[in-house]
């Protein structure tokens, strides 16, 4: 394990647009936080919340109608964002890896699992396909398959758990020091969901790895993340330890997401939706984004965007509640 | 199922088989997407049907609704086979049940106005004239599911709305024909998160307000624990085609009887980290689903349970009473029935 409180990834202030034709989209809109060694850091966020759209400006894979407007994403004190094409893609895969989402689409139906092995080493200037082998059978049998049987299959012969299990072995490949998983549980069935959530905690108790997972089920975040960054409209709108994050959440969003999951624990008469509809980030909403939804807004959220505020060490929201309350 | 009278719904021994072959040359097999399964709905009542992908789930919604034909066994409707029925009765028993899926950007004409989407089932059914009253009907409608002012959306096309703003027309639709009974298949699934609740609760409103009753499908159990709970309904667990579980929505979830319903509650995640952090996966004999094409004999389940017996494999459980109202179909409980 390295050295705890290091930070590996430190991202300050960040803003990325989509343009379309009603003008720019503002996806990511100022957003700073860190991600600390060996650490799980969830990212919880709705659809269009910014979640992906920050995953792939890290690794620089940021569609052509998108750009970082501003910002800096600082790895172990490198500017991601100032560096070329070629600088990254030394970067990418060997030391930052990503599953992406929809992941169990992202295999080559023509190619064998082996053959995608050999081929990501390949791309990456490893041509020993022994050794890329054996790597690949122990990262198998990490991820609890059988490496004889799944190296010779084609990805249609192995079911949706195999494939994300082949797909997370793949993004571990290059021993990444940073993973970032995009929804790697979304469309599996609950024991399937299981058996990965168990292996990446497995993962992370056998390798020295730091991994940021990124979801919509706030569950699997409290099942799995050391730390939580709430995304809602764009803006990380609190931060902190996942016990915090639960137990007595900062944010008003935080809360009133919290209280929309159902779920088999707790309350069924505490549970509620969150009013309204999320925003339009073409035309976002004044001050805070939230506020049109927020039962707890105050006069100045509809007119001043609210600062980060530290609640308490290594704990930050935006809301002007702690502003004004101290 | 202590109610008496005729069921809205009675389902009596239903199978819904498909053949599929494998590959162009392949041999030909049969999914038993829905295999032996009793069920009746009673006006008013919640059903949440819940379980994986490729339980029978849809399968069996979608003849319930009268979209698929059942292989074998029969649905009855307000007592009557509906195989059996008149015209005329045939027409009644489609109109009073209506399906709401899961994906609202595909279940809505794009190139139709809400407007029209809405009018459309209205003229079809002849609920109401052409003119104010087809107006004044699409407007109560759009009220009753919560877009409002009616007539901001009345003009929209189905790319102006949200994915929960979507459903809720779909649901205005579905509920347009004074239905009795709608079949709601992964209704949440694909909106928002912080919009999910408010479908359900939508749902449950209009229950108390028109009466229909729900069959809700999903993979969701937080979600089918909400929606059966808060209504006062049950929660019927399926496992490769067979309903393996069924009872009162809090107790089928906070005291689980089949060791499948209990695995299941044991893996799902929950949005507490000192819990959801102990979660490991339960044990099982085998991880993997069997294949439909080739289901276990006995008790499908006896493959992967840690349970299992000698008559597992022999005999298939029955659907038995273990507790008052919470029936089980496990070998375990033989004798308590």
């Amino acid at each position: 394990m390295g050295p705890e409180n290091e930070v590996i990834l430190s991202i300050r202030n960040l803003t990325v647009h989509y343009y379309g034709l009603r003008g720019a989209v503002k996806a990511v809109d100022n957003v700073s936080f860190d991600v600390m060694r060996n650490e799980v850091l969830g990212i919880v966020g709705e659809s269009g919340s910014g979640k992906s759209t920050l995953a792939l400006a890290i690794l620089r894979l940021l569609p052509p109608n998108s750009r970082i407007v501003s910002g800096s994403i600082l790895y172990n004190g490198v500017d991601l964002t100032r560096l070329n094409e070629k600088e990254m893609r030394e970067i990418r895969w060997s030391k930052i890896s990503l599953v992406p989402q929809a992941a169990l689409n992202a295999l080559n139906p023509t190619m064998s699992i082996r053959e995608h092995f050999i081929e990501t080493a390949r791309a990456h200037g490893i041509r020993d396909k022994s050794l890329v082998i054996e790597k690949s059978k122990e990262l198998l049998e990490l991820l609890r398959l059988e490496p004889r049987r799944v190296l010779s299959s084609y990805p249609h012969e192995l079911s949706g758990g195999m494939k994300q299990r082949v797909l997370i072995a793949l993004s571990l490949l290059l021993d990444p020091e940073l993973l970032i998983l995009d929804e790697p549980t979304t469309a599996l069935d609950v024991l399937t969901q299981r058996a990965i959530l168990d292996l990446l905690k497995d993962i992370k108790s056998k390798l020295n790895i730091t991994m940021i997972f990124i979801t919509h089920d706030i569950a699997v975040i409290a099942d799995l993340a050391d730390r939580v960054a709430v995304m809602y409209a764009g803006k990380v709108f609190e931060v902190g330890d996942v016990y915090t994050i639960f137990k007595s959440p900062y944010n008003p969003y935080t809360k009133a997401l919290i209280r929309s999951i159902p779920s088999i624990t707790g309350r069924v008469e505490e549970m509620k939706p969150i009013p309204g509809s999320p925003p339009d980030l073409v035309r976002p909403p004044s001050g805070c984004r939230f506020h049109p939804r927020c039962e707890e807004r105050v006069e100045i959220c509809s007119k001043k965007e609210p600062p980060y505020i530290m609640v308490r060490p290594g704990h930050y929201v935006l809301c002007w509640l702690y502003k004004l309350g101290g | 199922m202590s109610k008496s009278g005729t069921p809205l719904i009675e389902v009596r021994g239903l199978k819904v088989y498909f053949p599929v072959r494998k590959g162009l040359f392949g041999k030909k097999g049969i999914v038993k997407a829905v295999d032996g399964v009793d069920l009746k709905i009673f006006e008013g009542d919640i059903i949440t049907l819940v379980g994986e992908s490729g339980c029978g789930k849809t399968t069996l919604g979608k003849t319930i609704a009268g979209l698929l034909k059942p292989t074998e066994g029969s649905i009855l409707f307000k007592g009557k086979d509906v195989s059996k029925l008149s015209k005329k009765e045939y027409s009644e028993y489609r109109r009073s049940i209506q399906i709401v899926h899961q994906d609202p950007y595909a279940s809505l004409n794009p190139t139709k106005t809400v407007f029209q989407i809405l009018s459309y089932p209205l003229i079809k059914w002849g609920l109401a004239r052409r003119g104010s009253e087809l107006e004044e009907r699409v407007r109560e409608l759009l009220t009753l599911v919560g877009l409002t002012p009616p007539e901001e959306f009345m003009r929209k096309y189905p790319h102006q709305l949200s994915g929960g703003q979507r459903q809720r027309v779909a649901i205005a639709r579905a509920i347009s024909v004074h239905p009795r009974l709608i079949v709601a298949d992964e209704p949440i699934t694909m909106i928002d998160v912080s919009l999910r609740l408010g479908i359900l609760d939508l749902m449950l409103d209009l229950r108390k307000k028109i009466g229909t009753s729900y069959l809700f499908i999903t993979h969701d159990f937080g979600a089918a624990r909400y929606f059966s709970a808060k209504g006062g309904g049950r929660v019927a667990v399926m496992y490769l085609g067979k309903i393996i579980e069924m009872g009162p929505a809090e107790e089928v979830i906070q005291n689980p009887l089949h060791p499948y319903t209990k695995a299941l509650i044991e893996a799902v995640p929950v949005p507490d980290p000192t819990i959801s952090k102990k979660k490991r996966m339960p044990k099982l004999r085998s991880l993997d689903i069997p294949s439909p094409l080739n289901p276990p004999s006995g008790c499908k389940f006896h493959t992967r349970c840690i349970h299992y017996m000698e008559i597992c494999s022999k005999k298939e459980p029955p659907l038995i009473e273990a507790k008052p109202g919470h029936y089980v179909a496990c070998w375990l409980y033989e004798g308590r029935g």
